[in-house]
């Protein structure tokens, strides 16, 4: 198929950025929407230009590093997928492409469409861990059994992949999303009770100070989440937030 | 010349009284002392928390832009643990043996049995840290069964266990970070080592969003920077995964061990097109419950690649179970090398099932009959219709492996609970790597290698479930307490310092390679030279090699490279953020790794594990070991071209096992 893509080209934070426009041709719909980036970027580079700029690694959902605003979405048209698991066949011949990076102040563009999380690393330094040490020297693992449901709840809440779509698709490019499932996943947990009051103000305190916008339920970024992180990981982070701040811990 | 270090006395002592008996530092001077980790998968991310938490000054640096998401995130199935916990006869014996074994007996005892031995520990500590892994009803721990092995003892967290793990080193990290222990440096990437007065004494770094280079000095380096599979193109790492890091240090004395052992895992989904940038893996735990076949008929086989005929159509015996046929003990459950070869063998013998000829079928349709009796049966329906087992099999098996399927609909197009899903070997990983002793120092001293950029345990061919095992005991339980040894011999050195005329040189070597890679002025771009030393390498150097196809390679490699240094375009600046110009580097080092990679294949006149010599094989065309001759790891010295690589053996001793043919039939 043929294809019209418009896509966002920024050297750096402090350029402006434009939409510059690439006819392409000959895309296979067996084709992921990275490959067909590459495909582009190959037909730049032999024509000399300079290729468009895109984080990437795994390919395949689970690295969180691909992050792409497709025609107005965080990864696209699909659900439960990221910019790597897209494939072309979801597109049709003769369509037009507007491709972004995530746009959200505390994510500034690296170039194009790369863009800088490490605002997220560090709301996770800040406390979105248990405080034991390596040594090994702990109880066996058995020693402490954990409901079932609970454990899974745990997971589920864990399998944040850190992409920051949610902020991406926020109107007030809130990172409540993200940082309420690493604070769930340890809440749910027999091993996160010593620190929980703790671990959620110092989250929480962090995340405002990266410059997130606030929550306003809107739920926009549970539908673009890739992984499903489900908006009562929110409600329960809020619970915890409250409880810690009245303890005054 | 190459001392193992391998302690003295009874296998299950070795590591007790070595922890016991090797040089420690004490705390304060340990402030004293810098090291730097390159890498933060499982292997590095570990490593350094752990460092620091001891008490060293840490710097750890990843190209990625966070630490989180190095290549470990990946791992699917699980990981393996002497835990005993189901009660099945499990020990660390047998996860030992099973190791051993498993390599085809090309690893170290004693090395392997400490492996065994601190897996337990792993267990421990990342529950501890919070990772949420499967559980059972009463609360405990779950396990499952992997292949090549009699008991389950692999925990897991769904098909995520790889991020799980991860996660939990990666939180470990981000805690010393907080507490300044850690130095973290993400986007970049390590260049060379630097030496000094014959010690490795810290690295230039490039910072991948500016462009400059950077001098890092420290007591000692720590490389944990993954394998090199992608040397094919095409695999199951991610697109940034390579040697880099391990090829200069290569370069700079540390010798390359079994560089040609390599995995191929028997069930990814097939290349589709030219255009395909990596491959995608189907977990192991698929070979449980379906069944491999293509069919018997080259007109079959045919009609199917030219999609006049569907696989449903044909009938039960005009289908070739070929597994099942050739080895019946096992079946569908052969180590992954078997499984991979007897696909090969029936695609090149024309019986291959999409347009490429090179996919057989994973079938799922005899599963969920099965399962749909019995779960007919279950429920205590009567006579139940077809139509109603059918449904009933299907939601067992969506319950079972729903993930993968879906991930599967997603890649191919096509809905595997109605027609088998086509599969096919891809590369996966590398036994191969570093060389290291007992330390896990290299043969460069204060330079050591961690994880899958290590040599040290799988032999010639690597069990599933054991490398995230490997990783974090080198991370978390080895490396912390053996680098030990060494740096108590420098807590008087005092800091090192980078304006030595050593970092001046190494730094202007990079910069002149990188200018001379952004000037070249070419036609083609990296990955037009990537694919093609894919392509070399998967026909000549994967899963079966001849000695002329082999002696082929290494002359169209070096044409290749050749090509590559006068031909290549890299665009853009070397001052900014750069991906192609950081891919260049890679594929750089790639082109060399490839032929000593085919040297070392050519060098090994047996077959053993993944490697598989077609001159060496038995009348029904199994791997032919050669015992007598070969059961040494090649250590490859570097000379100034892959070409005048000069070998080291380092004969395997083999005093607690006794060494026998591997039969699956
Ligand atoms: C799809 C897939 C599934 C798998 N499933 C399993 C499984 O179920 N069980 C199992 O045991 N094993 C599994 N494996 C194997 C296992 O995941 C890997 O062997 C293991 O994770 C490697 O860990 P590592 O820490 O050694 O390296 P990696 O995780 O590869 O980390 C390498 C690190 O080095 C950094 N790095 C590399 N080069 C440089 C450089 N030049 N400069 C700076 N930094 C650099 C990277 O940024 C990264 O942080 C799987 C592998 C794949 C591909
Ligand atoms: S919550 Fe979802 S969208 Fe947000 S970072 Fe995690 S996986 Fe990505
Ligand atoms: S590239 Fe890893 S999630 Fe898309």
């Amino acid at each position: 198929m043929d294809l019209t893509l418009n896509v966002w080209r920024q050297n750096g934070p402090e350029d402006k950025g434009r939409m510059e426009t690439h006819p392409v041709s000959g895309v296979s719909p067996d084709m992921s929407f990275l490959e067909m980036i590459d495909m582009l970027n190959d037909q730049i580079i032999r024509d000399g230009g300079d290729p468009v700029a895109f984080d990437h690694d795994c390919r395949e959902g689970i690295c969180g590093m691909c992050s792409m605003f497709i025609n107005g979405e965080a990864h696209g048209p699909g659900r439960g997928v990221t910019t790597c698991q897209l494939h072309m066949r979801s597109f049709k011949d003769g369509d037009s492409i507007t491709i972004e990076p995530w746009r959200a102040s505390a994510f500034p563009v690296v170039k194009d469409l790369a863009v800088d999380r490490s605002a997220f690393d560090r709301i996770i330094q800040s406390g979105g861990y248990v405080s034991v040490n390596t040594s090994g020297e702990t109880l066996d693992a058995n020693a402490i059994p954990v409901p079932k449901p609970q454990a899974d709840e745990a997971f589920s809440a864990a399998t944040c992949i850190g992409c920051g779509a949610c902020v991406a698709s926020c109107k007030n490019a809130s990172a409540m999303l993200f940082v309420s499932a690493k604070v769930s996943q340890f809440a749910l947990l027999p091993q996160g009770q010593p620190e929980r009051a703790s671990r959620v103000k110092r989250m929480v305190e962090q995340m405002d100070e990266e410059g997130f916008g606030n929550c306003t339920n809107t739920g926009a970024c549970a539908v673009e989440c890739p992984k499903g992180i489900d908006l009562s990981n929110i409600a329960r982070m809020n619970r915890d937030f409250l409880k810690a701040s009245a303890e005054g811990e | 010349m190459l001392d193992s270090k391998i302690p003295e006395g009874p296998l299950a002592d070795k590591w007790t009284s070595h922890k016991n008996n090797i040089n420690l530092v004490n705390p304060a001077n340990k402030r004293l002392i810098d090291v730097i980790v390159v890498g933060t998968g499982l292997a590095g991310s570990s490593a350094a928390a752990s460092l620091a938490e001891m008490g060293y000054n840490v710097k750890a640096f990843c190209f990625q832009d966070s630490p989180r998401r190095a290549h470990s995130i990946a791992a699917q199935g699980g990981i393996n643990a002497a835990k005993n916990y189901q009660n099945d006869g499990d020990s660390v014996h047998r996860l030992f043996y099973d190791t051993i074994k498993g390599g085809d007996y090309r690893s170290r005892e004693g090395n392997v049995h400490r492996l065994a031995e601190v897996s337990t520990s792993i267990i421990d500590q990342c529950v501890a840290q919070g990772v949420p892994f499967a559980r059972e009803y009463g609360g405990l721990l779950d396990n499952r069964s992997f292949g090549g092995v009699q008991v389950s003892r692999t925990f897991y967290a769904k098909g995520q266990t790889g991020q799980q793990l991860l996660l939990g080193a990666y939180s470990a990290l981000s805690r010393q970070i907080s507490k300044g222990k850690v130095e973290m440096f993400t986007r970049h990437e390590m260049m060379d080592v630097v030496m000094v007065d014959g010690k490795c004494r810290g690295i230039i770094a490039r910072n991948l969003v500016t462009g400059e280079l950077e001098r890092h000095a420290a007591h000692a380096v720590v490389l944990a920077s993954g394998g090199y599979g992608n040397v094919f193109f095409l695999s199951t790492n991610a697109m940034g995964s390579n040697v880099s890091a391990s090829w200069k240090a290569h370069k700079k004395g540390a010798f390359m061990a079994n560089p040609c052992f390599t995995q191929i895992h028997p069930t990814c989904i097939p290349v589709s097109g030219e255009h395909q940038s990596k491959l995608t893996l189907m977990s192991e735990s698929l070979r449980n419950d379906g069944r491999i076949w293509v069919p018997a008929k080259k007109e079959d086989a045919e009609a199917i690649r030219k999609g006049t005929k569907q696989a449903v159509e044909i009938a039960e015996g005009d289908r070739d179970y070929y597994l099942e046929r050739r080895y019946p003990a096992f079946g569908n459950l052969v180590p992954r090398d078997v499984a991979s070869r007897a696909a090969k063998e029936r695609c090149d013998a024309g019986f291959g099932v999409n347009e490429t000829g090179e996919a057989v079928f994973l079938d799922y349709a005899s599963a969920i009959q099965r399962y749909g009796k019995t779960e007919g049966n279950i429920r205590g329906l009567k006579d139940p219709s077809l139509a109603e087992i059918t449904e009933l099999g299907k939601q067992v098996v969506k319950a079972k492996y729903g993930n993968l399927f879906d991930m599967y609909k997603q890649i191919a197009a096509d809905d595997p609970y109605e027609t088998p899903m086509k599969i096919y070997p891809a590369v996966h990983y590398t036994m191969g790597g570093l060389w290291v002793d007992y330390n896990l120092m290299t043969s460069v001293p204060g330079l050591y290698a961690a994880g899958e950029a290590n040599f040290s345990d799988h032999g010639a061919n690597r069990l599933g479930a054991s490398a995230l095992m490997q990783g974090l005991a080198d991370g978390y339980f080895v490396l912390p307490y053996t680098i030990g040894d060494y740096l108590s011999q420098d807590i008087r050195t005092g800091e090192i310092s980078s304006d030595s005329p050593e970092f001046a040189v190494a730094e202007k070597e990079v910069k002149e390679r990188i200018s001379h890679l952004i000037n070249n002025n070419g036609t083609k771009p990296v990955d037009d030279f990537h694919r093609r030393l894919g392509r070399i390498m998967w026909n000549e150097c994967g899963m079966s090699r001849s000695a002329d196809g082999l002696k082929k390679a290494i002359e169209d490699i070096r044409a290749l490279r050749d090509e590559f240094w006068a031909d290549v375009r890299v665009p853009g600046t070397d001052d900014g953020f750069n991906p192609e110009l950081d891919k260049a580097g890679r594929v750089a080092d790639f082109l060399e790794l490839g032929e000593l990679m085919c040297k070392d294949a050519l060098e090994r006149d047996e077959s053993c594990g993944g490697h598989f010599r077609e001159e060496f094989q038995t009348p029904e065309g199994e791997a032919l070991r050669d015992d007598d001759q070969f059961a040494f790891v090649s250590n490859w010295e570097f000379t100034g071209d892959p070409k005048e690589s000069k070998l080291h053996k380092e004969e395997l001793k083999f005093e607690n096992i006794e060494l026998k043919q591997r039969s699956y039939k």
